[in-house]
C-alpha cells in the first residue's frame, strides 16, 4: 500500500501541476465580467458562457481545476438580461449538481459501511508524515496541525508549479501528467476497490475475469474522460473516480488530520480563488488573457456538450493522490458560472470546431453547471468520515449530507449574485464540519435518550 | 409513504427539491439548538437523579417542539422573501411556485428530516441481531416506532400547510393550533409503552389536521367525491 501510495504521491505532484496547468490550457471562456471577447471565438464562448452563466447561479461550476484563479469566471456583461433567466434555470442546475454529489456520497458511504478495508488503518500517505498514535492529546493535535501544513504546502507548491507551467506553455507536460494520473486512478484504484468489495462479500473471481473487467472499465473510462463519450457515462466515470479518491483519502488520512485538513483546504480555497495574487486566480486570468479555455480537467459538467469527450483532465487529475489534489484545487477554485466552465470545457474538448458551429451547438445544449472534481472528493471525504467514525452513525451522516447540500445551494446562489468563479468548498465544508461536530456531540445523546424512551419531538 | 410522497410530488420540480432540503436543514438546526440546551441542562444537573433527568427530558422535548415551530416560522419568512425574489425575476410576473406548494414542501421537508432522525438508527439496528426489547420492553417496538414516525411525518406536512396558511392570512389562532397540536402529540408520546395512549390519538389528530389542510387548500367534499368516483 505504502509503496504504491508513494508512487502515486509522486505522480500526484506532476499531476497537480498538470492539472492546474491543464486548466490553464483550455482557453478560458470569456468571463461574464469580461463581457467583450477579443475574438469571435471568445465571443461565442462568452456568449455561451453567459447564457449558461446567466441561467444559473447555481450552475456555477465549481471549477475543479486547481486554477484557483478560475474564480474569475466569465461574468459577462450580459448578466442583466440573463439574470432574469438565472433563477429560472437556477433550480434546475442546482439539482443537476445535487444529483452527482449525492450519488458520490452514497457510493462512498455505502462502501465505508460495508467494506472493512477502508476503515482500517494501514499506514499513512507520504503527505502526512506525522503519526497520530501519540499518547497525549497535545501531541496528537500538534501532529495533525503539522500534517495539515505539509499537505497544504504540497498543494500550494503544485498549484504554483502548474501556473508556472501554464504560463510557459508546457502543455504537453500537463497533458501527459493528467493522462498518467487518470490511468493510475482508473486501473490501480479500481483493482484495489474491486478486490476489497469481493473480499467483503466473499465472492470468488478468477484473475482472467478480473483482468478483463478491469481492462474494459479502465479503457472505456480513459476514452470517456479524455476523448469523447456519452455524457452520462462520462459523468458516471467522474463520479466513480471522485468516490475512489475520497475513499483513498478516508483510509489514509489519520483522524484529526483529516478534519484539520478539511478546514484548512476550505480556507486555502477561499484565498486562492479570491485573492488577487492567488495562484488559481492568476491561472484563470492568464488563461483569459491568452483567450484559451482553462483546462477543463477535473471538472464535472452536468450539461451535455457536444464536445463532451474532453473530460480528461478531470480524470487524469484524479489519479492517485496527486490528482486528488489537482482536482481538489481545481474544484475548489472554481465555482464558476456554468457557462464559463462549459465553454471552457467545450473548448478544451473540441479544439477545432468552427466558432459558429460551436456556438450553435452549445446553445442547443442545455447549459450545465460545472463543478470541480476536487469539490466532489472533499464533500465525499467529509461525509465518509462522518459515516466511518461517528458514533451516532446515520444521524450524523445525514446531518452532514444535508449541511453540504445546503452549502452547495448557498454557494450557487452566491455565484448567481456575484457571477464570478467562486470556491465551492468553504461554505459547504464549514457547514458540514459544524454539523458533524455538533450532531455527534450534542444531538446524539439527546436522540438516543429520546429513542430509548420512545419519545417523539 | 412519505418517500412515495417525495417521489411523486417533489422530485419533478427542482425548486421544490431545494425547498425541501432547506426545510430539512431548518429542522436540523432547530434540533441542534434544542439538543444544545438539553445538553447544557443535563450537564449542569445531577446525573444521578432519575426524576430530574426525566423532568429535564420532558423539558427538552417541549422546548424542542417550540423551537421547531419557531424555525418553521423563520422558514416561512425566508420563503416569503424568496417568493418575492422569484416573482421579480420571472418573466411573466408570477411566481413559478405558489406559497401553498412551498408550505407543502416545507412541511414534507421538516417531516422527512424528523422521521429520518427518529427512524434511521432504529432501522440500522434492526439489521443487526434481534435484541431489541430483550429487557422486557414491548414487542411491538419496531412496529409502533414505524407507525409513529409515519404519523409524525404526515403531521409535519399538514402542520406546514396549516402554519403557512395561518401566517399568510394572519390568523394567529391557526398557528397557535398547530403549536398546540405538536405539543400534544409529543406529550402523548410520553405515555409510550402504553401504545394505545399515543398512537390512536395521534392518528386522530392527523386525520383532523389532514381534513383541515385539505379544506384550506381549496378542496372540498365534492372534489373528493369527484376524484374518487371519476377514477372508476
Amino acid at each position: 500500500m505504502i509503496t504504491f501510495m508513494n508512487n502515486s504521491d509522486s505522480e500526484e505532484e506532476p499531476c497537480n501541476e498538470r492539472t492546474s496547468l491543464m486548466s490553464a490550457e483550455s482557453p478560458p471562456v470569456p468571463s461574464y465580467q469580461d463581457g467583450l471577447q477579443a475574438s469571435e471565438a471568445g465571443e461565442a464562448q462568452a456568449h455561451r458562457k453567459r447564457r449558461a452563466g446567466s441561467s444559473r447561479g447555481p450552475n456555477n461550476i465549481t471549477g475543479g481545476e486547481t486554477s484557483g484563479s478560475g474564480v474569475a469566471v466569465r461574468e459577462s456583461a450580459l448578466e442583466n438580461e440573463e439574470e432574469e433567466l438565472t433563477l429560472k434555470y437556477g433550480a434546475k442546475h442546482v439539482i443537476m449538481l445535487f444529483v452527482p454529489v449525492t450519488l458520490c456520497m452514497i457510493v462512498v458511504v455505502a462502501t465505508i459501511k460495508s467494506v472493512r478495508f477502508y476503515t482500517e488503518k494501514n499506514g499513512q500517505l507520504i503527505y502526512t508524515p506525522f503519526s497520530e498514535d501519540t499518547p497525549s492529546v497535545g501531541q496528537r493535535l500538534l501532529n495533525s496541525v503539522l500534517n495539515t501544513i505539509v499537505m497544504i504546502s504540497v498543494i500550494i507548491v503544485m498549484t504554483v508549479f502548474l501556473v508556472l507551467l501554464y504560463k510557459y506553455r508546457c502543455y504537453k507536460f500537463i497533458h501527459g501528467w493528467l493522462i498518467l494520473s487518470s490511468l493510475m486512478l482508473l486501473f490501480l484504484f479500481t483493482y484495489i476497490y474491486l478486490g476489497e468489495v469481493l473480499k467483503t462479500y466473499n465472492v470468488a473471481m478468477d484473475y482472467p475475469t478480473l483482468f478483463i473487467v478491469i481492462w474494459n472499465f479502465g479503457a472505456v473510462g480513459m476514452i470517456c474522460i479524455h476523448w469523447k463519450g456519452p455524457l452520462q457515462l462520462q459523468q458516471a466515470y467522474l463520479i466513480m473516480i471522485s468516490a475512489l479518491m475520497a475513499l483513498v483519502f478516508i483510509k489514509y488520512l489519520p483522524e484529526w488530520s483529516a478534519w484539520v485538513i478539511l478546514g484548512a483546504i476550505s480556507i486555502y480555497d477561499l484565498m486562492a480563488v479570491l485573492c488577487p495574487k492567488g495562484p488559481l486566480r492568476m491561472l484563470v486570468e492568464t488563461a483569459q488573457e491568452r483567450n484559451e479555455p482553462i483546462f477543463p480537467a477535473l471538472i464535472y459538467s452536468s450539461a451535455m456538450m457536444w464536445t463532451v469527450g474532453m473530460a480528461k483532465p478531470d480524470t487524469a487529475a484524479r489519479g492517485p493522490s496527486q490528482q486528488t489534489w489537482d482536482a481538489a484545487e481545481d474544484g475548489r477554485e472554481h465555482l464558476r458560472s456554468p457557462s464559463h466552465a462549459e465553454s471552457q470545457m467545450s473548448e478544451t474538448r473540441s479544439p477545432v470546431p468552427p466558432r459558429p458551429v460551436t456556438l450553435e451547438e452549445l446553445e442547443e445544449e442545455e447549459r450545465g453547471v460545472k463543478l470541480g472534481l476536487g469539490d466532489f472528493i472533499f464533500y465525499s471525504v467529509l461525509v465518509g468520515k462522518a459515516a466511518a467514525t461517528a458514533s451516532g452513525d446515520w444521524n450524523t451522516t445525514l446531518a452532514c449530507f444535508v449541511a453540504i447540500l445546503i452549502g452547495l445551494c448557498l454557494t450557487l446562489l452566491l455565484l448567481a449574485v456575484f457571477k464570478k468563479a467562486l470556491p465551492a468548498l468553504p461554505i459547504s465544508i464549514t457547514f458540514g464540519l459544524i454539523f458533524y461536530f455538533s450532531t455527534d456531540n450534542l444531538v446524539r445523546p439527546f436522540m438516543d435518550t429520546l429513542a430509548s424512551h420512545q419519545l417523539y419531538i | 409513504p412519505a418517500f412515495g410522497l417525495f417521489i411523486f410530488t417533489i422530485a419533478r420540480d427542482p425548486l421544490r427539491i431545494i425547498i425541501l432540503i432547506a426545510g430539512a436543514f431548518f429542522w436540523l438546526v432547530s434540533l441542534l439548538l434544542s439538543s444544545l440546551i438539553w445538553f447544557i441542562a443535563v450537564k449542569a444537573s445531577d446525573p444521578q437523579d432519575e426524576r430530574l433527568q426525566k423532568g429535564l427530558l420532558i423539558f427538552g422535548v417541549m422546548f424542542s417542539v417550540l423551537l421547531q415551530e419557531a424555525f418553521r416560522f423563520l422558514y416561512y419568512k425566508l420563503l416569503r422573501k424568496a417568493i418575492e425574489g422569484l416573482v421579480a425575476l420571472s418573466e411573466d410576473g408570477c411566481s413559478p411556485i405558489s406559497i401553498q406548494q412551498m408550505a407543502y414542501v416545507a412541511g414534507v421537508g421538516f417531516g422527512l428530516m424528523s422521521g429520518a432522525f427518529s427512524m434511521i438508527n432504529l432501522l440500522a439496528d434492526a439489521l443487526g441481531p434481534g435484541t431489541v426489547g430483550i429487557h422486557g420492553d414491548s414487542q411491538l417496538y419496531f412496529l409502533t416506532s414505524a407507525f409513529m414516525t409515519m404519523v409524525l411525518i404526515f403531521l409535519h406536512t399538514f402542520w406546514g400547510i396549516l402554519f403557512f396558511h395561518g401566517c399568510e392570512h394572519r390568523r394567529w389562532w391557526e398557528m397557535a393550533a398547530v403549536v398546540i397540536m405538536h405539543l400534544t402529540v409529543s406529550g402523548l408520546s410520553f405515555c409510550n409503552p402504553l401504545y394505545v395512549g399515543s398512537l390512536v390519538p395521534s392518528y386522530l389528530l392527523m386525520a383532523a389536521a389532514a381534513a383541515w389542510a385539505y379544506l384550506l387548500s381549496g378542496g372540498s367534499v365534492q372534489n373528493l367525491r369527484h376524484f374518487l368516483l371519476c377514477k372508476c
